[in-house]
């Protein structure tokens, strides 16, 4: 269930002790806990604390790569007891349960600092809360559609930028006995990426905004043209089959054996799909199509990032291995292709030179004018997110029965935020 | 000074009270992690199921706003509705596994050449673990190339999506665990069978008994102890259902799949789940329901001691 990784960097630490040691000497011990326990990350998050090792020969490092899912629910207790000096997690609302809790060290001191406060200004808004920034960002990356350039091209499609070009070509795609799209709800977050899209660019960011934070109806009649917007691409047959039965990897077969035309995801995606022996010819990359000509295109881009515990014992070197994490040369580094192959959060740094990168930082520096959400369940509270999730799934399933599906919504998001 | 050295009549109190107290002494660790881990836990959860609590900040109290809500699931035909039917289901259902033990036990219970290695090889499910069962099945039932549809589609059938269709996913849940839950009452059996007096099924077989009246009027009231047994284990294995749950569906489709106790993880323990009072609450209710067998398993074992 779960991977433990432990060294300390003391040999390595050795090794370089004749080095002229850098501006404050940090002693001690500093413990960090990591959820990238996929190969590719790990290694990456170990290269880089060998180099913060490297240049800090008095600590004593000592790191720990737990199972990615197994972080989300271990997170509760290693805050509370037993704590490390750094732990890994996400912005938004879901680092809101621990900063209320009085579990995340305020780090507004360093977010003061000209470095971070110039060089990170537009991820500052993910790590507010209550005015307080909470920790910082080490990477994230852009949402959109993934599709097989090859078999549009064999199809006479071109990218869509509009609702009706979006649905002509799907028409196309389903005539040719294909998918359009392919998607794995099991574990129901993918939905919630659909839905976010959706929303968005029916009903706008605000207005997303608005019903993540429990201000909005889910009867309103706006909520309910985005569904009647989705059940468009429900009754073409734009999904695959049996969605509900499949996680997001056992959904990429369908894109790479072709039996679906694209596949709206994060860009995590690309390296799987690369892996499965599509070239950089056959595979592209467009911005999900706007609907309401009205609202500004807005779009996800989780952020994944650090923080510091409150509980931590070592919280100096605590920070100086956050403000090492953010610097421009290591965020250069740490999200080129060969290792996490996302955006960097340093505007001082340069992304790597892959085509679904550069796209991405373009999309959303300068096509991303409604605003750049999280994602659902990181946008919405647990609960909410949960309870909606599985809503979304149910719908795509049954688009018939849309008005249960919000009607149940509706209820718990009176019993959620009401308190 | 002189000290009085021997003072033989003066026994210890210990020394006195040894013959009653060995067993309370023998008892005692056993007495200590029961409680400790059974008995005090019991109250905690049905106090916890008073707060509101997000397992991190103060626990808020609200009384029975946590069995409201329950309450009002059910009205609503809610998950809790959902998990609550979906348990009485499995409690029903997975009794099959009892006569179909009991058949496979008789049609083994023969000396031939190579039975040790059949009966192994029925046992075999109950000895791989659950998870690994739970992804066989899973693989079983895939909508795209499982073997299920495979079959199906000889007899021009199907496709069926078992684990993504609310109608069917409970059903094909409880089959899988079936598959071990067999194997287990079978080997109940096995040893049961091993006990039948031979005389007696002489002496019935004299008086012209076969068959069906042989294994209901004979043999069966000799495996009433491993009935009970295998009574007891199923109904309990069907009470905590969860790692199947978890491994084939972690409850969907929608929901669809929960049993109580995969809801009160989902709520209160899960990814998204940050409600301990509820979660503790749904406890409180899985326990009730486990009280009765409970309460009826003790009594019959009551029953029968004293008979003896």
């Amino acid at each position: 269930m779960h991977s433990m990784f432990k060294r300390t960097a003391a040999a390595l630490a050795a090794s370089v002790a004749l080095a002229a040691p850098v501006a404050a000497e940090l002693t001690g011990e500093l413990r960090i806990f990591l959820d990238t326990s996929n190969p590719a990350p790990r290694a990456t998050m170990e290269a880089m604390i060998d180099r913060f090792a490297a240049q800090h020969p008095g600590l004593e490092i000592e790191t720990t790569v737990i199972d990615r899912e197994a972080y989300k629910t271990q997170i509760r207790n290693f805050l509370t007891a037993d704590t490390p000096d750094v732990a890994t997690w996400y912005a938004a609302n879901r680092m809101k349960p621990y900063v209320e809790a009085g579990l995340f060290e305020d780090v507004s001191d360093l977010w003061a600092e000209p470095e971070i406060a110039e060089n990170l200004a537009s991820t500052k808004g993910a790590m507010t809360i209550d005015g307080k920034q909470w920790g910082v960002p080490y990477t994230y990356y852009q949402w959109g559609v993934y599709y097989r350039k090859d078999i549009f091209d064999e199809l006479g499609l071109s990218e869509p930028t509009t609702w009706e070009e979006e649905k002509a070509n799907c028409e196309k795609i389903v005539a040719s006995g294909r998918a359009c799209y392919t998607i794995g709800t099991k574990f129901l977050w993918t939905a919630g990426g659909w839905f976010d899209y959706l929303n968005m660019r029916t009903n706008g960011y605000e207005f997303h905004n608005q019903l993540a934070n429990g201000e909005i109806s889910w009867e309103d009649d706006r909520v309910k043209q985005t569904f009647a917007n989705w059940k468009e691409l429900i009754d073409m047959g734009a999904f695959i089959d049996n969605h509900q039965t499949y996680s997001w990897q056992e959904a990429l077969p369908f894109m790479v054996n072709g039996e679906a035309a694209a596949y709206l995801m994060g860009n995590f995606a690309v390296a799987p799909l690369r892996e499965a022996g599509l070239t950089d010819d056959q595979l592209d990359f467009y911005q999900f199509v706007s609907i309401n000509p009205d609202v500004e295109l807005a779009e996800d881009a989780p952020t994944d990032t650090f923080h510091i515990p409150a509980n931590a014992s070592n919280k100096e070197a605590a920070r100086e291995f956050l403000r090492f994490v953010v610097s421009p040369d290591e965020q250069t580094e740490i999200n080129n292709g060969a290792n996490l192959g996302q955006l960097p959060v340093n505007a001082k740094s340069s992304v790597d030179n892959d085509k679904f990168l550069l796209q991405g930082f373009e999309m959303l520096s300068s096509n991303s004018p409604g605003g750049v959400a999280q994602f659902w369940d990181r946008d919405a509270p647990a609960e909410m997110a949960k309870v909606s999730m599985e809503g979304f799934q149910e719908f795509m399933v049954k688009p018939d029965d849309a008005d249960k599906v919000l009607a149940k919504l509706e209820r718990a998001r009176q019993r959620i935020y009401d308190n | 000074m002189t000290v009085a050295v021997d003072v033989p009549e003066q026994e210890s109190w210990f020394h006195k009270n040894q013959q009653r107290l060995a067993p309370w002494l023998f008892l005692a660790p056993g007495l200590l992690f029961f409680l400790v881990y059974v008995i005090i836990p019991v109250f905690q959860s049905f106090n916890l199921s008073l707060y509101e609590w997000d397992g991190l900040g103060a626990a808020e109290y609200v009384g029975f706003r946590n069995y409201e809500d329950l309450y009002w699931e059910w009205v609503d035909r809610d998950a809790f509705y959902v998990s609550l039917k979906n348990n009485l289901i499995w409690l029903v259902l997975y009794l099959l596994a009892i006569p179909a033990g009991l058949f496979i036990a008789l049609f083994l219970n023969q000396t031939v050449w190579g039975i040790r290695l059949y009966k192994s090889l029925f046992f075999f499910p109950f000895v791989i673990s659950q998870v690994v069962v739970g992804l066989v099945f899973t693989w079983f039932y895939d909508p795209t190339f499982g073997l299920l549809n495979e079959f199906l589609g000889l007899f021009g059938m199907g496709p069926l999506n078992v684990l993504g269709d609310e109608r069917f996913v409970t059903y094909g849940i409880i089959f899988a665990g079936l598959w071990p839950q067999t194997a287990y009452c079978m080997i109940l059996y096995l040893t049961g069978l091993n006990a039948v007096d031979p005389e007696q099924i002489e002496a019935a077989r004299l008086d012209g008994a076969k068959g069906g009246r042989m294994l209901w009027h004979v043999i069966l009231p000799q495996l009433r102890p491993a009935t009970f047994i295998a009574f007891v284990v199923t109904i309990i294995g069907a009470l905590r259902s969860f790692d199947l749950i978890s491994i084939m569906t972690q409850g969907g489709p929608f929901g669809s799949s929960r049993v109580l106790a995969y809801y009160m993880f989902e709520v209160a323990l899960s990814e998204y789940g940050f409600r301990m009072g509820y979660g503790a609450a749904i406890a409180v209710v899985l326990f009730l329901i486990m009280l009765c067998f409970i309460a009826y398993f003790l009594w019959s074992m009551y029953r029968e001691e004293k008979g003896h």
